[in-house]
């Protein structure tokens, strides 16, 4: 009796979320595919989340690391690194590579990640001037961003802001630039951003908030940037963060339906049978996630669909976590609140802890927390199971802790709450 | 100063009259260990909680130690010559009645002397009068009246050899409380039977054989059949009645009309038949009755008819001055006694004289004196009135708070600004009276540092000595009097250099011409010299010289009558001053609290004593409180025709129904809205002067509060007037409680504005339910917090005061303060490491050492770093940590 074929299984791309698919592939059904992973980068999959600490020094390669190549090549799965699927043929089933590899696959996952926004600003493409996203930016940025040197980062968000606090930590002068009159505007409440703000200073950063950037000036590289209010500001190297976009030109070429990113269901089913999306470059109901939490749980759904089982993927209330050296921040949920909402601060900014919890009708709909993180988890899963918090209402700002009436067990499914690679 | 080494100094307590001596060991610094003094006769080691507290209420937070004038600091020269020109000026335009001098019976007798022999023989003022008239004055009027002399025939020791105590208007067991554990003792020991007679249920009920909750003002009723019982049942003593006394038929058939019969007394004092024949069948029947009386009797619009009422039964059946037998007046302050018997009242002149014509040249010889008072002055109320009317244009308050405990205190607090010459010789600085626009602030020695002779409710003279020294430019009392003579040119008269010299002269003028006229004599006393004087062992006036000390009177007769007969007197109806009306339809009694004296300017630094209660508050009866519609722990406003407070409302069954009943201690200083003398009415005994202050018509409504909180911190903070509040001293500083028709956010943030501080500033706001909390750290210490919520938690009060009392608090109790609650969940772990897992620094550990020897492991025995990864060099991190501790670790 002849063996059944293996189904062929291409995975786009190899970072955070198609390494975990191949993970949870080889752990509920080892051996069940024929699997290619083709990655644009020279090296296999690594933690992207810790490209911060990486920059900062507190954390090696090693540390870093994920699967290796031996261990692809022990379960037999085909790894191709440094060879990028430049086109994809959805009606014959076939991938081509930039050295022009051909290969065939039955069923077809997109994990192309995101890229970097690139500013429409004169002087973008100076030498001098870059992104932080993968390990050769963290390696263009450690060489660049020498003792002493001057470094102007872009963007007060979470990448803008770990990669600020990265060079500082690398003994760079840095001040990190943003359009908004608070860091991490869409995350943190204004109370938590000066907590933020002031923790960043005093790890050597220096902010510039509600500046807008209107150019990178010099002439042969970059020699700093200039501000919409005539103001200007002297670097000799320029770091864009000004957030990311999904990778989805190639699933766009290849017929896939496409908005931000590239649209998928429950399921993690895209546009035509055989193809799948998960992670950054993938578009659920709407939202593109830019976390690896959510990437993550899209990855373990879809293996456990394709290994036959039950898997769906519904939607996450966002989370962020950030460590700026020792200073957690959190942020789940709605920040802000309607009307209707009732807002609880606890604030001890000078001992380093500022809390703000967003309920409304009685249950828990967002929080900032920073300093003391270490009920993020309980507040979240408070926020996604929709728990009615009302007898505990008036403790839940203390963490959890001093709300033993309100029984939640530890989310079992915990996940990562960092930028997502 | 005396040293840590130092032996006990034998010294009284400052407080009540009981009077009991009390061992000081002074520590050194400041402070003092406090002991009853088991050789003093009055209590033979026992204090009662105020006593036993003392030692934490000598701190100099708050006190005056400099002359002040017009706010300002001045030298005592300064402050004595402007007192010296002021009184000069007052008298030579207006003469002396318009000058007034308002003593205490918290001053000791060398104090008193010097005032009066000043004021009456110096100035020409007549008008020296004492808070005593609040306290005393009616029972010094009834002894006056029916003896002859403001003498107490009996001791303590009769209590312990009674078979009957009659308490009436005493709430013994809070106000007199090692008098009433004395009694307690009888009761054990030999089965003495206490009845109590107080319209309330009170603490002293608890150890009574028979409450009698009377009709308020209605006593005389009791007594008036009683001695209708007495006669009819032939109980009278007819060898006593014949030989010492005078009066009886016609007391008799005022009684008999009083209360006819049973039924009558039973309708008028609200009382069972059964009750009543009860209490009468007792008095009969027991041989040995010792009546003790106190505020419920004296402070009366009638209190002078009740002490007559009662005196009258104890002569009638001449029960008086025998073992066991005896009326008892039970007073209320250290040194009331003293007071009456330097004569430094407006009724009296010196010494037990009054104010006829030989008496006053008696009094004029023996001080030399070039301007003697020729007439009785005014009564403290009365005084008080006048000046409120302009006609006293100067006073000197020494040593008490008439701007608190005053009738109608909020308009006589305001009189006091009238004045164009304003003295208040105090301890402290800040009390209503200081703050009434005083102009001159002159520093008192406080107890403990103060060194004279006190007398207590039996008529023992005892030292009270000092153990510390004093502070500042603290100066006894007596020398401010001095220094103020000397500036008039009265130096020779007042050449004292010594407490003894004073007390000798004092002794000398009980005697002088004295010839048996006059009870008060402690002529023994007056050759004592310095080391007699320091060593003085407590003893009962009267003292003659050549005699030896007699603690029991008038078993003989020997009444000071111009007959020597004592006088049974036929008493009024009795009836209130004011009755309620529809409009004002409760009563308000007024009185003590176990834990506090006065208006708190000593017990109120003891946090011992704050713990009984924290707060001023009303007490209503449960069905009045319903009806009202005011819920227990609910605030209340009260109001008289005279004034308002705003209590916390409390609902005691042992209140009669139609009555209420608050605490006069709390004042401005100490609290807000609750100076509970704004309300009592002005109505004086027409004997002794002595205000109605327990039975003023109040109405009381229901006030909700909005908001109620607690502030805490190391110094006092002004609050604001027009907030309900009441401070409490708390370990570490003080507490503020406050409640206010205000919603929490908007109080909240008008006392935000009062605490200045540059230190840590921690808060929580949640304004939907109404919590805002703020605490402020200096370093690891809670050095203030300011909680304001719909309403108050007790737990999380306690929570508070007790992390502010603590000199460190760890990071997890520093989070806890702004909970409101202790920490939860045991031992601290450290710092999370993993966020995903929540795995703490702790948990990891434990991990390590029981094993887990990589990060792998660590992951597989805790979860740590097994999702994200991000956690995993902080592991690795603590694995090496771990690696590299010392064995110890290891050997586990």
């Amino acid at each position: 009796m002849a063996a059944r074929r293996r189904e062929r299984l291409l995975v786009i791309g190899h970072g955070m979320a198609a390494a975990r698919l191949v993970d949870a592939l080889d752990r509920l059904d080892p051996g069940a595919f024929a699997v290619t992973i083709v990655g644009a980068e020279p090296v296999p999959a690594y933690n992207r989340v810790l490209l911060s600490a990486l920059l900062a020094g507190e954390a090696s390669h090693d540390d870093i690391a994920l699967r290796d190549v031996a261990w692809h090549e022990a379960r037999g799965m085909s790894l191709i690194m440094g060879d990028p699927v430049v086109a994809v043929d959805a009606s014959h089933r076939t991938a081509r590579l930039a050295s022009g590899l051909a290969i065939g696959f039955d069923r077809c996952v997109f994990a192309t990640g995101s890229e970097p926004v690139r500013l429409p600003l004169p002087g973008m493409d100076l030498p001098g001037v870059m992104t932080f996203r993968d390990l050769a930016d963290v390696a263009a940025m450690e060489r660049a961003a020498a003792e002493g040197q001057r470094v102007a980062v872009i963007g007060g968000g979470l990448l803008g802001i770990e990669a600020a606090h990265g060079l500082a930590r690398r003994g760079a002068k840095v001040t990190l630039v943003h359009v908004m009159d608070r860091l991490m505007e869409r995350q943190l409440d204004a109370g938590a951003a000066r907590v933020l703000k002031r923790e960043l200073e005093r790890k050597g950063v220096a902010v510039a908030l509600g500046r807008q950037s209107i150019a990178v000036t010099g002439t042969d590289r970059a020699t700093g940037l200039a501000f919409a209010d005539g103001g200007s500001l002297s670097a000799d190297v320029v770091v864009a963060a000004v957030g990311i976009r999904p990778n989805a030109a190639l699933a766009k070429d290849a017929g896939l339906a496409v908005a931000r990113g590239i649209l998928i269901d429950d399921a993690m089913q895209a546009s035509l049978p055989g193809f799948h999306a998960i992670g950054e470059c993938a578009e659920h109901r709407g939202v593109a996630y830019g976390l690896v939490e959510p990437a993550y749980a899209q990855a373990d759904a879809l293996a456990r669909r394709l290994c036959g089982g039950e898997g769906r993927f519904e939607g996450l209330v966002l989370a962020t976590n950030l460590k700026v050296s020792g200073v957690p921040v959190f942020s789940a949920g709605a920040i802000e609140g309607d009307a209707d909402a009732e807002i609880v601060t606890l604030d001890d900014r000078a001992g380093g802890v500022y809390r703000k919890l967003v309920i409304k009708a009685g249950k828990l709909i967002g929080c900032v927390l920073v300093g003391e993180a270490e009920d993020s988890l309980w507040y979240l899963d408070l926020i996604r199971r929709a728990v009615d918090i009302g007898p505990v209402r008036g403790e839940l700002v203390h963490g959890r802790a001093y709300c033993g009436a309100l029984e939640t067990p530890a989310p079992e499914a915990a996940a990562a709450l960092q930028v997502a690679a | 100063m005396p040293t840590a080494a130092a032996a006990p100094v034998k010294t009284t307590c400052p407080y009540c009259g009981v009077g009991c001596g009390v061992a000081a060991t002074p520590d050194g610094q400041g402070g003092a260990l406090i002991a009853g003094d088991t050789s003093h006769p009055a209590n033979h080691g026992k204090l009662c909680v105020k006593g036993a507290s003392l030692g934490e209420t000598l701190s100099l937070e708050g006190r005056l130690l400099h002359p002040m004038i017009h706010g300002q600091r001045a030298s005592w020269n300064q402050a004595a010559g402007f007192v010296a020109n002021g009184l000069r000026r007052v008298i030579d335009r207006h003469g002396p009645d318009a000058v007034a001098f308002y003593l205490s019976g918290q001053l000791l007798t060398e104090d008193y002397y010097v005032a009066n022999k000043f004021a009456k023989g110096f100035l020409g003022v007549r008008h020296v009068d004492t808070n005593s008239r609040l306290c005393m004055a009616s029972s010094v009027a009834g002894h006056r009246r029916a003896f002859g002399s403001d003498t107490v025939p009996n001791t303590y020791e009769d209590l312990d050899e009674a078979d009957l105590i009659v308490l009436v208007g005493s709430n013994a067991a809070w106000c007199h409380p090692v008098l009433f554990q004395r009694m307690q003792a009888a009761r054990e020991r030999r089965g003495t039977k206490i009845v109590n007679i107080d319209p309330r249920r009170t603490a002293t009920s608890e150890g009574a054989d028979l409450q009698l909750s009377i009709r308020p003002g209605m006593d005389s009723v009791l007594f008036s059949w009683l001695l209708s019982e007495i006669a009819a049942r032939g109980a009278v003593d007819e060898a006593f009645v014949a030989n010492h006394t005078e009066g009886l038929a016609e007391a008799l058939e005022r009684a008999r009309a009083i209360a006819p019969d049973i039924v009558t007394a039973a309708t008028k004092t609200g009382l069972s038949q059964e009750d009543i024949a009860a209490f009468v069948d007792l008095f009969i029947d027991r041989q040995r009755v010792v009546t003790c009386y106190s505020q419920g009797v004296n402070q009366s619009a009638q209190g002078t008819e009740k002490v007559g009422a009662i005196l009258n039964c104890h002569l009638a059946t001449g029960r008086i001055g025998r073992p066991g037998c005896g009326p008892l007046s039970l007073t209320g302050q250290p040194n009331a006694m003293g007071g009456r018997e330097v004569g430094g009242l407006a009724n009296m002149l010196a010494a037990h004289m009054n104010y006829t014509p030989a008496e006053i040249d008696r009094v004029r010889r023996f001080w030399n004196a070039p301007r003697m008072a020729e007439a009785e002055g005014l009564k403290a109320v009365q005084m008080f009135e006048a000046i409120e009317r302009g006609e006293i244009k100067a006073l000197w308050v020494m040593h008490t708070n008439p701007a608190v405990t005053l009738p109608r205190a909020d308009a006589m607090r305001a009189a006091l600004r009238k004045l164009d010459l304003f003295v208040v010789s105090e301890a402290v600085t800040r009390t209503d009276t200081t703050a009434a626009g005083a102009h001159v602030l002159l520093p008192a020695a406080a107890w403990g540092e103060k060194d004279g002779i006190v007398t207590n409710s039996e008529r023992r003279i005892s030292r009270q000595r000092a153990f510390l020294a004093m502070p500042g430019e603290a100066r006894p009392d007596w020398e401010h009097v001095q220094l103020v003579a000397q500036r008039m040119g009265f130096g020779e008269a007042f050449a004292y250099p010594d407490a003894a010299s004073i007390f000798r002269e004092h002794a000398a003028l009980s005697a002088f011409e004295n010839e048996g006229a006059r009870s008060f004599d402690i002529g023994a006393m007056a050759g004592l010299d310095a080391v007699a004087y320091d060593t003085l062992q407590p003893v009962h006036w009267p003292w003659r010289a050549g005699e030896a000390p007699r603690p029991r009177l008038f078993a003989e007769g020997g009444f000071t009558t111009p007959g020597g007969r004592a006088r049974l007197v036929a008493i009024a109806e009795p009836e209130l001053a004011e009755a309620v009306s529809d409009e004002y339809p409760l009563l308000l009694n007024t009185g003590r609290m176990r834990d506090q004296w006065h208006s708190m300017t000593r017990t109120g630094k003891a946090r011992t004593l704050a713990r009984h209660a924290a707060e001023p508050t009303l007490s209503l009866h449960p069905e009045d409180a319903s009806r009202l519609g005011i819920a227990a722990g609910g605030y209340a406003r009260i109001a008289s025709r005279h004034g308002e407070a705003t209590l916390r409302a409390v609902t005691d069954e042992g209140t009669p129904r139609g009555a209420a009943f608050a605490p006069f201690h709390w004042n401005d200083a100490t609290s807000g809205l609750a100076r509970v003398d704004a309300m009592t009415q002005p109505h004086t005994d027409r004997f002794s002067g002595q205000p109605e202050l327990k039975a003023t018509p109040v109405r009381v409504t229901p006030i909700a509060m909005a908001c109620e909180g607690l502030m805490l911190s190391r110094r006092p903070i002004e609050m604001p007037s027009w907030l309900a509040h009441s401070r409490l001293t708390v370990p570490g500083g003080e507490a503020v409680l406050f409640a206010s028709p205000h919603a929490p956010q908007k109080v909240h943030a008008l006392l935000l504005n009062l605490l200045g501080s540059e230190h840590r500033r921690a808060a929580l706001s949640d304004p939907a339910a109404e919590a805002f909390r703020l605490a402020v750290f200096e370093e690891d210490r809670l050095s203030m917090a300011l909680f304001t919520a719909r309403e108050r938690s007790a737990a999380m009060f306690d929570w508070l005061i007790d992390a502010f009392g603590r000199d460190s608090l760890d990071t997890a109790e520093q989070r806890a303060v702004l909970a409101g609650r202790p920490p939860a969940g045991g031992a601290d772990l450290g710092p999370l490491i993993c966020a995903c897992f929540g795995v703490r620094r702790g948990v990891i550990t434990e991990a390590i050492r029981a094993g887990a020897a990589d990060v792998e492991a660590v992951g597989a025995a805790v979860k740590a770093g097994s999702n994200c990864g991000s956690c995993r060099p902080e592991i690795r991190r603590v694995i090496n940590d771990e690696r590299h501790k010392p064995a110890h670790t290891a050997a586990a």
